[in-house]
């Protein structure tokens, strides 16, 4: 089948990063202070594609014989991966420096992942999720031990690559048994004929090997071994993009490859899987946060929390609960890329400066981060009027259209008990005494990624329908 | 289903049997008068100097990965040129295009790792 040029002019997004890594990689060696140029290359191409990707949501498409797709679902989750990517870079540029890592392949590597995340969720063929999936992890495997000096970091980068590589192993033998139970990978194919290929025990089992493998990159119980330690032991900026953007690109193949599920009107065979990693991954990622004093570890809790919430949408599998899982999904990157950096800003040279006790009397010292940081934790903890809320309550709402009101009253009831955590940072900032001195070093740059952060969750917050509106109109293509 | 798997089954039984049967006919049945030289491992007709536990230096780790670079390029591009004669009366220049795309991708990381120093062996 001849690919057209037209073709190619819709592969748009993709190639913008595409060929902006190109550029990037001979920016990197031709030029001398390429760590001053890249960031900002960066953060242009990465608006670019976001601007693009949010003006085209109308324009969807199947390209390449049912390979790629474009506009729809993908480009709203284009949106949420380059924006969230421009807010990481924008926080990096202060924060590198301070944390001893200051090369330009570390802009590189991000613009890669992002490139793999936009092709994990415009994938049309399972080989193509394979193909993004891998380019987005190896690219995480090395931005969690960029600083090789750094024993966490080092440790962080092994524990995800050897996990990383073994639920691989899950996927690759999923993608096995269902193309040798369909004898095709495209998943237009799967979803077509669904309710026949759902009696053979051989599908299902490679269904399930996928969607654990993919359970372990969302980071639900009980695959979440690797989420605390290679949380806290990355750099915070790698963090803020791991838990968000990557935690979205996962999210985004369960929702391509489910959505034979939620379009039939078959019953859904994994509603029991995900109600037990959605309940299991709620109240341990709640209670195990209760106990950390490490704020990045007791962000990473708070991830994993945020998985069981989002996991409560895949287990109803209707239209609102996967428009919910969207919208909670572009709330928590930006809401989380905020708080963390944050946490950049704050942090001191050799990962100090991340305990709990450092927010103490934080609103005395820097009232505007404090604010921030405290919008970020309401955000977080799910109270009105801030995006975190609507993204729940949309998610929750979805539960009780399926009848799993269980599940939505044990998910409010997780939310309440992870309130304490998150405010528990809130009375520190502002009703107690700071304990040690230190001087808050703040980069314009990362202020404004601080900004633009709050300034979304807030929007988002207030008038959610303008994003809904968005993803509902493209959540049945 | 299974029976459908015999053939294979098979074929591996009567591989297996023709190796072992390869290995052990030559030991059984050939004449075996070993001498110095004839026991001697074989080191491409030259006399063996030391051990074979020689250390070696790390940098051939990166001739290796060098090397895969353009293994790959080869695999990729010898059966596009033996077809490209067919592939351009059908696609025309889309049939040049790509893989020129595809070689200057991979040629820049050839010239990454040449600028970043990566060939300097001292």
């Amino acid at each position: 089948m001849p690919s057209t040029i037209n073709e190619y002019f819709q592969l748009m997004p993709f190639l913008i990063i595409g060929i902006g890594i190109i550029l990037s990689v001979v920016i990197e060696i031709s030029s001398k202070s390429s760590k001053e140029i890249l960031p900002w290359f960066s953060i242009i191409l990465f608006f670019a594609t976001a601007l693009y990707s949010i003006t085209n949501i109308s324009e969807h498409a199947v390209l390449f014989g049912g390979m790629v797709e474009v506009g729809g679902k993908p480009a709203i989750f284009n949106f949420i991966f380059n924006l969230g990517a421009m807010l990481v870079v924008m926080s990096s540029i202060g924060y590198l420096k301070k944390y001893g890592t200051y090369f330009g392949e570390y802009y590189i590597l991000i613009q890669s992942s992002v490139l793999g995340m936009m092709v994990m969720a415009g994938s049309k063929d399972i080989l193509m999720i394979f193909l993004g999936l891998e380019l987005m992890s190896i690219c995480f495997y090395v931005l969690a031990g960029i600083n090789r000096n750094k024993l966490g970091a080092n440790e962080a980068a092994m524990k995800y690559f050897l996990l990383g590589s073994f639920t691989t192993g899950f996927i690759v033998y999923g993608i096995a048994l269902i193309y040798g139970t369909t004898g095709t990978t495209s998943i237009q194919n799967l979803i077509d004929n669904f309710g026949e290929y759902s009696s053979n025990i051989i599908f299902v089992t490679g269904l399930i090997l996928f969607l654990i493998g993919f359970s372990f990159k969302i980071a639900a119980v009980p695959f979440h071994m690797w989420v605390p330690d290679v949380y806290q032991g990355s750099a915070t900026t790698v963090t803020g993009l791991m838990s968000t953007t990557g935690k979205t690109a996962a999210f985004s193949v369960l929702i391509i490859m489910l959505t034979s599920i939620f379009t039939l009107n078959s019953a859904n065979i994994f509603k029991p899987y995900f109600s037990a990693i959605a309940v299991l991954s709620m109240f341990f990622g709640s209670i195990v946060a209760i106990s950390q004093n490490n704020l990045k570890r007791m962000l990473a809790y708070s991830s994993i929390s945020h998985a069981g919430y989002m996991a409560v949408g895949l287990a109803a599998a209707n239209s609102y609960s996967i428009s919910g899982i969207i919208f909670y999904l572009a709330a928590y990157a930006f809401m989380n890329i905020g708080a963390f950096s944050v946490i950049s800003i704050i942090e001191g040279e050799n990962d100090s400066r991340t305990d709990i006790n450092v927010y103490a009397g934080l609103n005395s010292k820097n009232p505007v981060l404090a604010a921030f940081m405290a919008l970020f934790m309401f955000a977080l903890a799910g109270i009105p009027p801030m995006a975190g809320f609507f993204g729940k309550y949309y998610v929750f709402v979805g539960a009780i259209e399926s009848n799993l009101t269980w599940l939505a009253i044990l998910g409010v009831i997780s939310s309440m008990i992870s309130v304490y955590f998150y405010l528990r940072v809130i009375v520190f900032m502002y009703f107690k005494d700071a304990e040690e001195n230190f001087e808050i070093e703040v980069a314009p740059y990362s202020l404004s990624s601080v900004v633009i952060s709050g300034v979304l969750v807030l929007m988002f917050g207030l008038f959610p329908d303008m994003l809904l509106r968005l993803i509902t109109a493209v959540v049945s293509l | 289903m299974i029976l459908d798997y015999i053939p294979i089954i098979l074929v591996l039984i009567v591989a297996a049997i023709f190796g072992f049967a390869v290995v052990f006919s030559s030991e059984i049945f050939g004449p075996s008068r070993p001498n110095k030289v004839k026991t001697m491992s074989y080191e491409s007709g030259k006399d063996p100097v030391g051990t074979t536990h020689e250390r070696i230096s790390v940098k051939y780790y990166l001739v290796a990965m060098l090397f895969i670079i353009f293994d790959i390029e080869v695999i990729y591009v010898y059966p596009w040129a033996v077809e490209f004669k067919n592939l351009f009366s059908t696609y025309g220049i889309f049939a040049f295009l790509p893989m020129l795309f595809f070689l200057v991708v991979l040629e820049l990381g050839f010239l990454y790792i040449l600028m970043k120093g990566g060939l300097k062996w001292d």
